[in-house]
């Protein structure tokens, strides 16, 4: 198990340098530099200052020079300063992480707590109405573009029915409430961009629960255990949803990338102060070092989900044994 | 006969026929604007299906011309993406040791990748265009294909008839692509007709945060950036082009279920 885990976070090493250099790469080989973007249209910025702007920041060099001296910081964890205010990049995505935290790890726990058990009812009650009903959802929520779903839940939560704020996170008002109102404004902030990001992840996870769930019903231990005459609540809880929820751990670690991307969309339309609208405005500001910042961390949050699901999978499935695990 | 499919092709079918005839079918220039307060934000009535937008244009031709925009970028998007996973999927699978090694590390890189903001940034940098959207979908959405494929390459080059065609000599490459990747299509056709659905979703998003199809040209995307505006009143604008995404990927979706329950019926037992 020891060397499982040691092999795994070394293989994160060849990944991160990977996806890294190909930020990095498409970055700088792309037509505009930060400068000129900055100070192109001002005619008071003199060629020398935007020079000496590039020069500052490296940009001059060429590529694959800047991108050592860039991974050169970062194996210290500096990842340089924002090309726009200045401050440290680390900073700045230290001040949006939580937001993106709290958004993502709540709506992983919603994904999981409310898909599964659509899932096994469906799965269990097959060809019921409520499974006709999942299934049609399942489907909706397969082709849902949430971009829309999130403009609509707006319009009928905040326009029509006035019940939840539009957007933001903590209003300028939350500081003079106490301690259970802002909990409470956090929650009532927090509801629509939540439902917003699971929603995706629903569908796919209550849909994977329920086929996994079918699939293992019909295995031969199942005939066993029926056979042997255990009542059927005893089948499915102990024989079924055992064996077949196993596999769902790791779906739970390859929705990472789909909530992170969701991210990016998301927190730009609900103003949402986290580090999806953070790269999304450096992106659009030319701000090198920021991109690369939250590219990283993303990834790097990504790849840790990753693992961290792989090792639960390995954990709680004793068929599996890590030496043949590649 | 599976209703899925046919719903699913009935749908996909109007909605290429449409796009099609777009300078046919639409009532209205999509990009003639008028301004005048009669024009502008009128609801939907006989002379404007859909209404009209904040800048008086008629939303139904824009959303027929917007046709054209999601299916091309769906269907080319997943071409390149095909290109690719089942030239490297099939190397990866036929030749095996280091070959492979080195074409699944490409893979789980591209897992891990956060694709959405790679496309963000490849499409600001170069530039928006329906073009880039394209290719630069293409380039990201490859890797489960080549999984898919390279899984049916390590049963299929076991099997007899790929050995015997090695023993007449066949060329490696002819052997991949002429005798195993044909045996090898069936879940591809199910896998790449949902990605199509999954391309026109990427599509519509960025168009809707302004870095895919740029205004004025029309697409379902940026006539709901339009219409975000105006919500409270104009219910349409955003109402019409957030349907017709849906329908539309709900149907590609359709059609790849459809085609996997007749293509492998050991999965279509399982749901």
């Amino acid at each position: 198990m020891k060397t499982y885990v040691v092999k795994r976070l070394l293989l994160m090493v060849p990944m991160l340098f990977g996806i890294s250099l190909v930020m990095f790469l498409i970055m700088h080989l792309a037509p505009g530099d930060p400068a000129s973007i900055r100070y192109g249209l001002n005619p008071e910025v003199s060629d020398t200052a935007r020079e000496a702007f590039s020069e500052m920041y490296g940009l001059d060099r060429p590529v694959l020079e800047q991108y050592f001296m860039w991974l050169r910081r970062f194996v210290t964890m500096d990842f340089g300063r924002s090309l726009v205010d200045d401050r440290p990049v680390i900073a700045k995505v230290m001040a949006h992480l939580p937001a993106t935290l709290l958004l993502q790890i709540s709506s992983i726990l919603v994904i999981f707590f409310v898909a599964l058990p659509i899932g096994i009812i469906s799965a269990i009650k097959r060809d019921s109405l409520f499974d006709k009903a999942s299934t049609v959802f399942v489907f909706i929520g397969y082709a849902m573009p949430t971009f829309w779903l999130a403009i609509l839940l707006v319009f009928f939560f905040s326009f029509k029915l006035g019940w939840l704020p539009v957007s933001g996170m903590r209003p300028w008002y939350a500081q003079y409430l106490d301690t259970g109102g802002q909990v409470l404004d956090l929650l009532r902030h927090l509801a629509l961009p939540l439902i917003a990001t699971s929603f995706g992840g629903l569908a796919a996870l209550s849909r994977y629960a329920r086929s996994s769930m079918v699939e293992v019903m019909k295995e031969n231990y199942v005939l066993t255990a029926r056979a042997k005459g255990l009542s059927e609540k005893r089948v499915m809880l102990v024989h079924v949803l055992g064996n077949a929820l196993l596999p769902v751990v790791t779906i739970l670690g390859l929705t990472l990338p789909v909530l992170i991307s969701g991210s990016f969309i998301f927190e730009t339309i609900f103003a949402w102060p986290g580090m999806g609208r953070l790269g999304y405005e450096a992106i659009m500001h030319y701000d090198y070092p920021v991109v690369m910042g939250v590219g990283v961390i993303a990834t790097l949050l990504t790849l840790l989900g990753i693992f961290l699901s792989d090792i639960a999978y390995v954990m709680i499935d004793p068929r599996i044994r890590f030496e043949s695990r590649k | 006969m599976n209703m899925r499919l046919i719903f699913g092709i009935a749908i996909v079918v109007f909605m290429g026929v449409s796009a099609l005839l777009a300078p046919v079918i639409a009532t209205h220039d999509p990009l003639e604007v008028d301004l005048s307060a009669e024009a502008r934000l009128q609801p939907p009535s006989m002379k404007h299906f859909f209404g009209t937008d904040n800048l008086g244009r008629d939303v139904y031709s824009r959303m027929v011309y917007g046709a054209r925009v999601s299916l091309s970028v769906g269907f080319i998007a997943v071409a390149i993406s095909l290109l690719i996973g089942l030239t490297l999927g099939g190397i990866s699978g036929y030749y095996g040791g280091w070959v492979d090694g080195v074409i699944m590390r490409m893979v789980e890189i591209m897992y891990c990748f956060p694709t959405f903001f790679l496309i963000m940034m490849v499409i600001t940098f170069l530039g928006p265009s329906i073009v880039n959207v394209m290719i630069v979908i293409g380039l990201t959405s490859w890797a489960g294909l080549c999984r898919l494929v390279r899984a049916e390459f390590l049963t299929l080059r076991e099997r007899d008839f790929v050995f015997s065609a090695r023993v007449q000599g066949v060329s490696h490459s002819r052997i991949i692509f002429r005798h195993i990747l044909p045996n090898a299509m069936a879940p591809v056709y199910v896998s790449a007709t949902l990605s199509v659905g999954g391309a026109i979703l990427v599509e519509s998003a960025l168009s809707f945060l302004g870095l895919g199809v740029q205004i004025p040209a029309p697409s379902w995307g940026n006539i709901l950036t339009s219409g975000k505006g105006y919500m409270d009143y104009a219910w349409w604008l955003t109402l019409y082009p957030g349907l017709a995404i849906l329908i539309t990927v709900l149907s590609f979706n359709l059609i790849g279920e459809g085609l996997r329950d007749i293509l492998d019926p050991k999965m279509s037992r399982a749901r």
